[in-house]
């Protein structure tokens, strides 16, 4: 057992604590907007917020996410508004099969609240996840106009 | 499709909180309409292609499979341009295979590879669309009892000017849906085009941005349980023996099973669970003789084959042997390429119920009509007893089209606990070790130069794997795998762009007991490498600038010459570049199309490549949507340029060494070049969009890499001479 508070919400989740969070999210929670890409923290489409910060979820216990804020990329929008990620996204046509873009914007989003107008050496930096597909010149292109709104 | 609104079903299923139906219904022939097809809802379809709702949404339907690279919105707006229906009106869905069959292929191919997808059903998609458009406009016509050609019709209203009346589609649909298709259908000369041609928005962007798309990974099925696997890490090992006592009591461990002579999979409650089960479970394996095989013995095989007497000859003129053994200056070179796995972000998966009088598959799938005969053949059960319902994919590259063992695999374990559905989600490391393939090659390459510096004698040969003989051996033409040539051809698809007095290319086959696949771009990978690389060693060899060296050859080949010509003009070719900024070219026809970079590198320390600006040209014939076909020119070019630099599947012990991202990486955004795309359709013909500029990309970084360096890398991928990518 283990309480959670996923998007604002507080959760108790039949779960053996040394689940990772990405598990707990995905099966019993029942959110599955965030992604298994790899299960050792490279890939990134696991990425979600823990107080804020970008966390791969597939590597964090359950038991160490406990009493912290989680939010996933079902709780990203505000009542049915977009982030100015996700709009800015919607905008640039980023997604190809978009199974990476949960983690990505979510990756973006932290990295705006943390530098909200990033250079591109900034994005170089933080934004690390794997995509395929290779949006990346559209991912570039989409967090300066996000930074920007 | 699977994200969109729920109806009606009998065969409803839950996805997370939604009840969203399966698949359709369609061809369903629901008593209340004469002979009218209907949709699930009830709506009636028009052509197989266009179903109108009374709200006049516009359902068009797409059998192909949406996996990132925007077919689905390409092929609609084939069928819309000639439907002249409302674009903002637009929704799809996918027919099912098990619907096709049942309709005789009225959809005709699913599979999506080779860069198909529109190239080839475009002109029955149209018919599709331009059919429909005739019958609704005849259903007013009708009517009103005026002739057809008083009425005008735009944007789903269709209007009779000498009596002011209008109506739109969704209140004639009914009447148009009883109607005769007409015998003769003319399309529009592109010239009329306002829907093909522009970049409208994707169809399907707004759910991948949220999180609400469901991919196969994600379905949820009432009552499902999950499966986690382990096949024989040597490809041909079978299992000899696992002890199933030892996990079956971990926490919500349901079932352990063997699946097939060759993997054991546990299935529990949740894919957690299973995964750790599985871990920890001791498993046997007969490995076999392919357990003595290593890349090292592979690559000793096929550098055999570069000077074996015996090969499959593709393209020849002339006599290449006795002029290059004749010639006052020879070049040679040899050239290797490595296994690449195509590590799709979404690990294979599929999610099957089985019972004898049914069996169900979701899956995300290239090629639906594939996927359904892995089905039948897994399930035993015949084809009006099976169905697959297609999921959008989180990636395919070739991984998810012409193989299906994933699929074979869920069912073989959906059939141990019959009327359970059961998801199969591969570990990245499953995925990663029981891949198909980018076949492995060698290529030795010998020319001949006059005293002038022209390429009087070319003789290009490879040695390696085939991919037909391993996935469709019945393709093959008197042994030889003409695929294996792509990019090197005599004329077609995969036109080789250069005229040489004395030509010859050919085919040493030797293929491994790792098992080969379509891979992005499939063998236009390394033949791009060879030649391209190739011919910029000549041109250097020749005293000869690389691209006038080209246009020499190239004045029989005036579409490669343009597509060349493109990227040199734009990116500045023959004009001096930027301080320590150094250019390569590369040209290419693949997949129908016409393509051609120019790279431009800066190194530092010898060994550190920033990949600046690449400058890309496609000539694809026809360009539906050209904001898609940028996102694919830079698309292909990470895949490609991963690839060059990072990626190699290598083997030990009969196994793939490689696990994980760690072992095998891909491009991040700090590495990622700017891409400027040339996108010049010439018309008249149509090639391919998502495959054919991937090839450009390494030869022209190579031959830039050269020019900075003077160094010629020959073996890849890049990380093995210590050279990164910054």
């Amino acid at each position: 057992m283990a309480r959670l508070t996923i998007n604002g919400k507080a959760l108790e989740v039949k779960v053996n604590p040394s689940t990772p969070l990405l598990w707990a999210i995905r099966e019993q929670v029942g959110l599955t907007g965030t992604k298994y890409g790899c299960g050792v923290a490279q890939c990134g489409a696991c990425t979600v917020h823990v107080d804020g910060k970008a966390v791969r979820s597939c590597v964090m216990p359950v038991a160490a996410a406990e009493g912290k804020q989680i939010t996933t990329i079902e709780g990203l929008a505000a009542n049915g508004t977009l982030n100015k990620v996700q709009k800015a996204w919607v905008d640039h046509e980023v997604p190809q099969c978009g199974y990476c873009q949960a983690g990505m914007i979510m990756a973006v989003a932290a990295l705006l609240k943390e530098k909200p107008k990033p250079t591109d050496a900034d994005i170089d930096r933080s934004i690390t996840n794997i995509c395929r597909c290779g949006t990346f010149q559209q991912v570039r292109e989409a967090i300066h106009a996000a930074a920007k709104a | 499709m699977i994200t969109r609104t729920p109806k009606l079903d009998r065969r409803s299923f839950i996805i997370g909180t939604a009840a969203v139906s399966a698949g359709l219904a369609v061809g369903l022939r629901i008593p209340f309409g004469a002979s009218v097809v209907r949709a699930q809802d009830g709506s009636p379809e028009i052509t197989a292609w266009v179903v109108i709702r009374p709200d006049d949404t516009v359902v068009i339907r797409i059998a192909r499979s949406e996996m990132g690279q925007g077919t689905l919105t390409g092929l609609a707006q084939m069928v819309a341009e000639e439907l002249e229906c409302d674009w903002s009106k637009v929704t799809t869905e996918y027919p099912t295979p098990g619907q096709s069959v049942a309709r005789k292929r009225v959809w005709g191919d699913f599979s999506t590879g080779g860069s198909r997808g529109i190239r080839q059903s475009n002109e029955y998609v149209r018919k599709g669309g331009a059919t429909a458009r005739m019958m609704l406009v005849q259903a007013a016509a009708d009517k009103w009892g005026v002739p057809t050609s008083e009425c005008t019709v735009a944007n789903s209203v269709i209007t009779h000017a000498p009596s002011g009346r209008t109506t739109t589609y969704g209140k004639v649909a009914e009447a148009a849906a009883k109607l005769t298709p007409p015998a003769e259908v003319t399309l529009k000369d592109p010239k009329q085009w306002k829907i093909i041609g522009k970049s409208v928005k994707r169809l399907d962007t707004l759910p991948k941005v949220t999180g609400a798309q469901v991919y196969g990974a994600d379905l949820k099925l009432p009552g499902m349980l999950n499966a986690a696997i382990k096949d024989c890490p040597v490809f041909g090992g079978k299992v000899k023996s696992f002890e199933a006592d030892k996990v079956k009591g971990m926490p919500g461990v349901k079932h352990v099973l063997q699946v097939g002579d060759s993997a054991v999979a546990v299935v529990a409650e949740t894919w957690w669970e299973a995964k750790t089960a599985l871990d920890a479970l001791p498993i046997v394996w007969d490995e076999g003789p392919n357990a003595a095989v290593s890349s090292a013995t592979i690559a000793e095989m096929l550098k055999a084959g570069l000077d074996a007497n015996q090969a499959f000859v593709r393209n020849q003129n002339g006599d290449a042997k006795a002029a290059i053994a004749t010639a006052g200056k020879k070049v040679e070179a040899v050239y290797a390429y490595p296994f690449q796995n195509h590590a799709t972000m979404e690990p294979m998966n599929a999610t099957a119920k089985y019972t004898p009088e049914r069996c169900e598959v979701w899956v995300p799938t290239q090629n639906g009509e594939a996927a359904f005969a892995a089905t039948t053949a897994a399930s035993g059960l015949p084809a009006d007893k099976c169905e697959v319902y297609k999921i959008n994919l989180g990636g395919g590259f070739g991984r998810r089209g012409a193989v299906h063992d994933y699929v074979t695999q869920a069912i073989l374990i959906a059939k141990q606990v019959p009327g359970t559905p059961v998801k199969l989600l591969w570990t990245r490391e499953e995925d990663m070790t029981h891949g198909r393939y980018h076949p492995v090659m060698q290529s030795k390459l010998t020319g001949a130069l006059d005293s002038a510096g022209n390429l009087t004698a070319l003789h290009l040969r490879l040695s390696g794997q085939s991919i037909l003989s391993a996935v469709f051996p019945q393709l093959l033409q008197d042994g030889r795998d003409n695929a294996t040539f792509q990019g090197l051809d005599p004329s077609g698809d995969f036109t080789f762009g250069y005229s040489v007095p004395n030509l010859l290319i050919d085919h040493a086959m030797r293929n491994t007991h790792v098992p080969p696949g379509f891979w992005r771009g499939v063998n236009i990978n390394q033949n791009a490498i060879f030649l391209e690389c190739f011919m910029d060693e000549l041109a250097h060899a020749a005293k000869v600038d690389p691209l006038e060296f080209r246009r020499r050859l190239m004045t029989k080949h005036p579409k490669h010459l343009a597509v060349l010509n493109a990227v040199a003009d734009r990116a500045g070719w023959g004009k001096p570049a930027p301080q320590g900024v150094h250019r390569g070219l590369a040209q290419m026809m693949a997949f129908g199309s016409y393509v051609a970079a120019c790279a431009e590198v800066s190194v530092t320390g010898g060994d550190k490549v920033k990949v600046r600006r690449i400058v890309c040209a496609t000539d694809p014939g026809y360009a539906v949507n050209p904001a898609q076909i940028e996102r694919q020119i830079a698309g292909s070019f990470v895949y490609g340029l991963s690839a060059l630099f990072m990626e190699e599947c290598t083997v030990k012990a009969g196994r793939i060494e490689q696990e994980n991202f760690h072992a095998y990486d891909s491009m991040r955004i700090a590495q990622m070049p700017k891409v400027e795309s040339i996108i010049m359709p010439s018309g008249g013909f149509w090639g391919g969009v998502g495959e054919p500029t991937i090839c450009v990309a390494a030869p022209a970084v190579l031959n830039a890499f050269f020019a900075a360096t003077g160094k010629r890398i020959r073996t890849f991928p890049l990380k093995n001479h210590g050279i990164t990518m910054v």
